[in-house]
């Protein structure tokens, strides 16, 4: 089996910029990711590129080939979608193409284009990651489902709107340094709570911002990566999914998310090693209650403590395993189909030492990325190594 | 057909007439595990039934999460804000608005029936929704 090196990584910055078209913003990913790669594009066997809503925001299908076409490569190219965790389909799909020798290069990435839709109308197609008939049709909306989430965990192991505040505040503190992010700029408890509320107990800086963005890996074989003599360090050892009912009144309980510990227990037996390895992790945090939820299911804290981890520092950039350095979707930003390869790009860049925070972390050769699909009917997990 | 008649969402659409009929239901296979239509496989892991029969509704449920909305799909803007929760009717579980009470006074535990609301909107002319008991 072949194993998976990340050769470069590229984004764009994440933000606000309504009238840059996906294409524009994946090819500014690329540029990137090739420049970080020195792989040249026609060595490029095939692209997979992951977006969610394109139909809805550019009235655009069939974006495969737009985007290679975009990126400057002649090859083969499929659009994965698995709400907001689709590029990460993507990257699974990569990684089991290189282990088995069907390819030795790829361009993994994604791309969304949502503030020009303004916020009812992304709010409109964020909705459609939810089950239609029985969800949207009822009234609810993305941040609604996760308020509900939130209040089945307050119920079941307590907790309260100012332990998700310190969420928030941790992830906008870790965004400063990072030109990449969306919000450069630290908020306070007070400011969390005092926020208008979108759907009670969420408020808008519990909320990830809507943005426009893109994300690309380079990935490539080993061998590959040895023959060109590549400065490829990171390798992707570990990947998993995990599904679950795709509307929450389906499941046992909306405390807990059981598709991502389904995908992390893959993810971390794939790369043949355990959480308390991990040094450093990207979770989904689309609202503060989802950092909790993930960070849980992913085993970086037990059934109930996730909701005081942020509060107690042990997340932290001076905690024990630091979460969301690159501030997270929260206050990075979350162009929902980028977000799963950007995750990657900000690991690989924290392991290597070229992130802004990574002297912070620099013992730590593990990390995970956590990328959730709507409600966690999707999840994909992947553990990134220094191999080199 | 015509091309400006709202096409029905077959087994869906149904439910909502049943609801408004005032005899909701739910699909039960031959081991009672319950689920909601549109449905031809028990979706309980493990399962495999494909026989799959329509039974009444229990008449009450409890809520088991609920939030107030302040930001809705263009659909229930003109409802907003409003209480959305999810309640357990013990065989199924169903998502809809709390009316008939102040928003931020529904909570979880709540007793509430079932009832099929017009929302104000354009685009959905009929919502479930529950109503505390
Ligand atoms: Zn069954």
């Amino acid at each position: 089996m072949s194993e998976v090196r990340v050769a470069g990584v590229g984004l764009t910055p994440f933000g606000n910029s309504p009238e840059r078209t996906g294409r524009d913003l994946f090819a500014e990913a690329t540029i990137a990711a090739f420049e970080d790669a020195s792989v040249p594009r026609e060595d490029i066997e095939e692209v997979l590129y992951g977006n969610f809503m394109g139909e809805i925001a550019e009235h655009q299908g069939h974006q495969g080939p737009l985007m290679a076409d975009a990126a400057g490569v002649d090859a083969p190219a499929t659009r994965y979608e698995a709400a907001c965790a689709s590029s990460a389909t993507a990257v699974r799909d990569a990684v089991a193409r290189i282990r088995s020798g069907q390819a030795d290069v790829l361009l993994v990435g994604g791309a969304e284009r949502m503030s020009n839709l303004g916020t009812g109308g992304a709010t409109e197609a964020l909705a459609i990651a939810a089950d239609d008939l029985w969800e949207v049709r009822a009234g609810m909306t993305f941040p609604a489902a996760y308020a509900l989430m939130a209040e089945a965990y307050f119920e079941t192991y307590g907790g309260d709107s100012e332990d998700l505040a310190h969420v928030a505040v941790k992830n906008h503190a870790n965004a400063v340094e990072n030109d990449y992010a969306q919000y450069q700029r630290e908020i306070t408890v007070e400011d969390v709570l005092e926020a208008p509320r979108v759907a009670t107990p969420l408020g808008l800086y519990d909320s990830c911002p809507i943005s426009d963005g893109a994300s690309a890996l380079v990935l490539v074989s080993e061998s590959y990566a040895d023959r060109k003599g590549l400065d490829a360090s990171v390798a992707i050892t570990g990947s998993g999914q995990g599904g679950d009912r795709m509307a929450l009144q389906d499941r046992e309980t909306m405390a807990r998310t059981p598709a991502a510990s389904e995908a992390s227990e893959k993810a971390y037996d794939d790369a043949g090693i355990g959480p308390e390895e991990v040094g450093v992790a990207e979770v989904h945090d689309c609202f503060t209650i989802a950092e909790v939820l993930a960070i849980e299911a992913i085993g970086l804290a037990s059934e109930g403590e996730g909701i005081a981890a942020a509060r107690e520092g042990r997340t932290t950039v001076e905690g024990e395993v630091p979460v969301n350095l690159s501030g997270g979707l929260k206050a990075k930003g979350h162009p929902v189909g980028a977000t799963g390869v950007s995750q990657l790009a900000e690991l690989t860049k924290l392991l290597r030492g070229d992130h802004p925070h990574g002297d912070r972390v620099e013992d730590a050769d593990v990390g995970v990325a956590h990328n959730a699909g709507g409600t966690v009917a999707s999840a994909v997990v992947h553990v990134l190594e220094v191999v080199a | 057909m015509s091309d400006d008649e709202p096409v029905r969402d077959a087994g869906f659409d149904d439910w909502l007439d049943a609801l408004g009929d005032g005899d909701p239901y739910f699909l039960e296979c031959e081991h009672g595990h319950g689920s909601l239509p549109p449905r031809r496989v028990c979706p309980e892991p493990g399962c495999d039934s494909t026989d799959l029969e329509k039974r009444s509704l229990p008449e009450t449920g409890r809520i088991e999460s609920v939030t107030v909305v302040s930001v809705a799909t263009p659909a229930f803007e003109a409802d907003a804000p409003f209480a959305l929760a999810v309640a357990d009717f013990g065989p199924v579980s169903l998502t809809g608005q709390v009316r008939g009470i102040e928003s931020e006074d529904a909570e979880i535990g709540t007793t509430v029936s079932l009832e099929l609301a017009t929302p104000g909107s354009e685009t959905v002319d009929r919502a479930v929704a529950f109503r505390p008991r």
